[in-house]
């Protein structure tokens, strides 16, 4: 048998139902995923499975890293792992690749991070996690026909005249979507414990159509998770030009990490 | 789409998909969670989480990146106060002259007054022309204000993802195991 790494997709709170999520889980490879115990931290796990060292070794991790089609295998492996985990349990998911050389390492981490873990976990007991996302459409195709020059108009002052008219078609987009986030803000906010930002999608891996303004993730108590969901919906509708998606629920991922200590900022966040 | 969230305390079939994303959610809203987000804690093999960093920016920025869409004009919502908390009110003053600007360019070069500067005078164009051309636009990235519009450009969306990588762990790092 080739020489295995540990690979670690979360650290959860030890319950029965995560127990009986496990034995038929597979994660990255599609290698059994186990959970690993350690001395001193009784209430919780880490939820592990064997790799290919050589494919997460130092060198060829970070080889890997930049191939696309190889990170998405791992990336969908390592979320399905925490997402049947996190129906059983509390998860704090780890980030992609926490690698170790053995599940003996794997306990040193955790004992090392107790009091983090638990602190956090208990945090995010019975809370999910959902993603809104806020798009703007411009309507641009739509202009150029509306953009008959008038007979007395000379190609310059047509020309300007059909910038400005697309300049406020677009202005008026990107007001709506002001709104829309406002409102999405307001709704969002009233019901959930905490609020992540994300960086706006743009690329190729940005599938949805139209401009991504606005991506943030929020913390939400289990028992709002529905009126989440619907009244975030429901605070942007009648919006014209803007896009309102929301993905969820997820692991909380995004509150997985403590919270910074407010340092003194020079900036507003 | 969303399937209701079951109760954490029940019973849990084996290999129910109690979350709403399952297989198919988006490829860039897992990437962001695992890459991004997550609890960091320094495994045995040691990955510079810098190169994940970066990764994650190449994948959203070089594949299509953000100066085309600058090129395109749709950035200026980002200096709006009221979609962006970065944007100072001197930006807006900033990008209405940039805008004034480039009208006063296209109006010169279509009612062939002569130019501002040194700039050659052009033939009437076809009318897309003159406003389309890069200069005013980069004329306007001289001034402070769009210096300081830079954040969500990729260059310096690199450092700001250097400069957030330690705080996910800047105390964690030194409680890393060494390899055996």
């Amino acid at each position: 048998m080739p020489p295995t790494l540990s690979y670690a997709y979360a650290v959860a709170r030890d319950t029965p139902a995560l127990s009986r999520v496990v034995p038929d889980l597979r994660g990255v490879g599609g290698a059994p995923v186990r959970l690993v115990r350690a001395e001193g931290c009784e209430d919780m796990v880490a939820a592990v499975s064997p790799v290919p060292s050589a494919d997460f070794a130092e060198d060829a991790l970070r080889n890997h890293l930049e191939d696309l089609d190889w990170l998405e295998s791992v990336a969908r492996a390592h979320h399905a792992v925490v997402e049947a985990l996190a129906a059983g349990a509390t998860v704090l998911p780890l980030r992609l690749a926490t690698v170790y050389l053995d599940d003996e390492g794997v306990r040193a981490g955790l004992r090392t991070e107790r009091q983090t873990f638990s602190d956090r976990l208990s945090q995010l007991a019975s809370h999910v996690e959902w993603g809104v996302k806020i798009y703007v459409e411009p309507p641009e195709q739509q202009d150029a026909p509306a953009a008959e020059p008038g007979p007395d108009l000379s190609p310059g002052r047509a020309y300007l005249r059909r910038r400005g008219q697309q300049r406020h078609s677009r202005e008026d987009v990107y007001q709506a979507a002001g709104r829309a986030a406002e409102r999405v803000e307001a709704a969002a906010g009233a019901l959930a414990a905490g609020r992540a930002r994300h960086r706006v999608q743009r690329g190729q891996l940005a599938e949805a159509p139209g401009e991504n303004v606005a991506n943030d993730a929020y913390l939400v108590p289990l028992e709002h998770s529905d009126l989440f969901r619907a009244e975030v919906l429901r605070a942007a509708e009648g919006l014209t030009g803007v896009r309102v998606e929301v993905t969820g629920p997820w692991a909380p991922y995004s509150f997985a990490a403590p919270p910074e200590p407010a340092p003194p900022r020079e900036e507003g966040p | 789409m969303t399937e209701p969230v079951p109760s954490r305390l029940g019973a849990i079939p084996s290999r129910a998909q109690p979350y709403g994303q399952g297989s198919s959610a988006n490829l860039a809203d897992i990437l962001e969670r695992v890459l991004d987000k997550g609890i960091v804690i320094a495994g045995d093999i040691q990955i510079n989480l810098l190169d994940i960093e970066l990764l994650t920016i190449k994948l959203r920025l070089v594949v299509a990146s953000v100066d085309k869409a600058k090129e395109m004009g749709i950035d200026w919502w980002e200096h709006d106060p009221s979609l962006s908390s970065r944007a100072g009110g001197s930006r807006s003053l900033a990008e209405e002259n940039r805008r004034l600007r480039a009208e006063i360019e296209a109006l010169r070069e279509t009612v062939a007054l002569p130019p501002a500067e040194e700039e050659p005078a052009e033939p009437v164009d076809p009318p897309a022309t003159p406003a389309r051309r890069p200069k005013p636009r980069t004329s306007a990235s001289g001034t402070s204000a769009s210096g300081t519009a830079t954040p969500r450009t990729s260059a310096s969306r690199t450092s700001t993802a250097r400069t957030s990588t330690p705080r996910t762990s800047p105390h964690r790092t030194s409680s890393r195991r060494e390899p055996r």
